[in-house]
């Protein structure tokens, strides 16, 4: 009857070190394109919120297209669409372009830029008209308002919104193994590919739950000390 | 760039199956989503927490390892029980996870928008003499609908982009047809992009429907 747990036991015991390869992998693709992604984020969403409509279009245009398509498009729109044109080929980016990892890489990050976008726009615009106001009359420019006051306050405020992105993007990096990157999921597929059972898919399954319950709780921790002048 | 290569029609075919697949786990979806949803509300405790447990660990696993795991064990368990082999439809299994994932969101949602219907509505259909049904039926779900729609339709747009990774576990949607486009024709990037344009102007289509959706729920409301 309690046959399932000696055959995760045995799972765990046989392929902890393939796991353990996994996941690292799929931890280093999430923290890499979450910082990578947030710094293109912060020059699109001050884009975004342009009055101008040069800068603005553009970035508009960049949210939409990768918010609106499929990741698992995007991602084979990279890896195997881009080689079709020798400019690509032969251009400076190939060899990075090239290997299914640092390609991945780039897709997560441009990816998830696009939704860290949106979300701090909405901070932006959430800011209280009083503290942008203040920064001015304190003889602030519009750069430095932007950098102290805005940007800081725009972050903390949707530090909840961004920890749900980060989690998203996460789960993302699942995806990734269809293009033979052996993260998580594809350590999990090919084990589960060679025993013919889907153990090591749902033993995978529990190691991304206690991932994303890692994640958020971080997010919890950063939060607290952000908007440390809230907690009461 | 943009020639299909005759592919035009298989691309449109696969069309058609996305968005069979994409409505049917929208039905199952929200179906479970509000049977979550009343679970979670349930007075009895042993209702709502393990729904209340699932749905947050259902929420922290890959919209693409829930769908692996289904069709890979509904075909073990399937077998296990026929005894000799038995393969699901990729189509059943992508139902079948897609409308998992949809459900273990909606049913947060549903939740949320069945509390804020406000109490006195309630107390007033029971005083009318409605039935617990009655009740459910004209009063409480018309108004927490109201409330669930705009989350609703971002959970659409996930579902509809996730819809594409069915294509992995075999089903002929508009993903596999471009990548079987792809290898045949050597012009994968006129296909991906092909099939970008295509979810993009699918998923531009549902804003004003669900738009026009929030209206008609809404047309009980005063407006300022």
């Amino acid at each position: 009857m309690f046959s399932w747990i000696t055959d995760y036991s045995d799972l765990v015991t046989d392929n902890w070190q393939g796991y353990a390869d996994g996941l690292w992998i799929t931890v280093q693709l999430m923290v890499i394109s979450t910082v990578a992604g947030f710094l293109l984020a912060i020059p699109l969403s001050l884009a975004r919120v342009s009055s101008n409509p040069l800068f603005a279009w553009p970035a508009f245009a960049y949210s939409a297209a990768f918010r609106g398509t499929p990741l698992l498009v995007q991602i084979f729109l990279f890896y195997y669409g881009l080689p079709q044109f020798d400019a690509v080929r032969n251009s400076i980016f190939w060899p990075f372009l090239r290997d299914a990892v640092p390609c991945a890489l780039v897709v997560l990050s441009f990816n998830l830029a696009a939704y860290f976008a949106e979300v701090l726009r909405g901070g932006i615009m959430a800011v209280p008209e009083g503290e942008k106001e203040a920064a001015r009359s304190l003889g602030m420019t519009p750069a430095l308002t932007y950098r102290r006051i805005i940007m800081p306050r725009a972050i903390g405020i949707m530090l909840p919104s961004l920890s749900n992105e980060v989690v998203q993007q996460l789960k993302g990096t699942a995806l990734v193994s269809t293009i033979t990157v052996l993260d998580m999921t594809g350590v999990a597929r090919r084990l589960a590919a060679k025993s013919y059972t889907s153990e090591p898919l749902i033993l995978a399954g529990i190691l991304y739950i206690i991932l994303t319950y890692l994640v958020s709780r971080l997010f919890k921790v950063f939060e607290r000390h952000l908007n440390a002048y809230q907690i009461r | 760039m943009f020639d299909l290569h005759g592919y035009g029609e298989q691309l449109l075919l696969g069309v058609i199956v996305t968005l069979e697949l994409a409505f049917v786990s929208l039905f199952f979806g929200v179906l479970f989503g509000i049977l979550g949803a009343s679970a979670k509300l349930s007075s009895s405790r042993a209702l709502s927490v393990p729904v209340s447990i699932f749905t947050n660990l259902m929420r922290g696993v890959p919209e693409f390892v829930i769908i692996l795991v289904s069709y890979f064990g509904l075909t073990n368990l399937l077998t296990s029980i026929a005894g000799s082999y038995v393969e699901i439809d990729p189509f059943v299994a992508g139902v079948f996870a897609l409308s998992l994932v949809f459900s273990s969101y909606a049913s947060e949602n549903f939740r949320g928008a069945f509390l804020a219907v406000p109490k006195g509505q309630l107390e007033a259909a029971r005083a009318y003499g409605m039935s617990r049904p009655q009740i459910f039926l004209r009063i409480h779900l018309p108004q927490a609908w109201r409330f669930a729609l705009p989350s609703l339709n971002n959970q659409w747009q996930s579902l509809l982009k996730d819809t594409s990774l069915i294509s992995v576990i075999g089903l002929e949607d508009l993903m596999r047809k471009a990548m079987i486009a792809s290898q045949v024709t050597k012009n994968p990037f006129t296909f991906y992009v092909a099939t970008a344009v295509v979810y993009f102007v699918l998923l531009a289509i549902s804003v004003p429907l669900f738009r026009a959706l929030e209206k008609r729920a809404n047309r009980g409301v005063r407006r300022n």
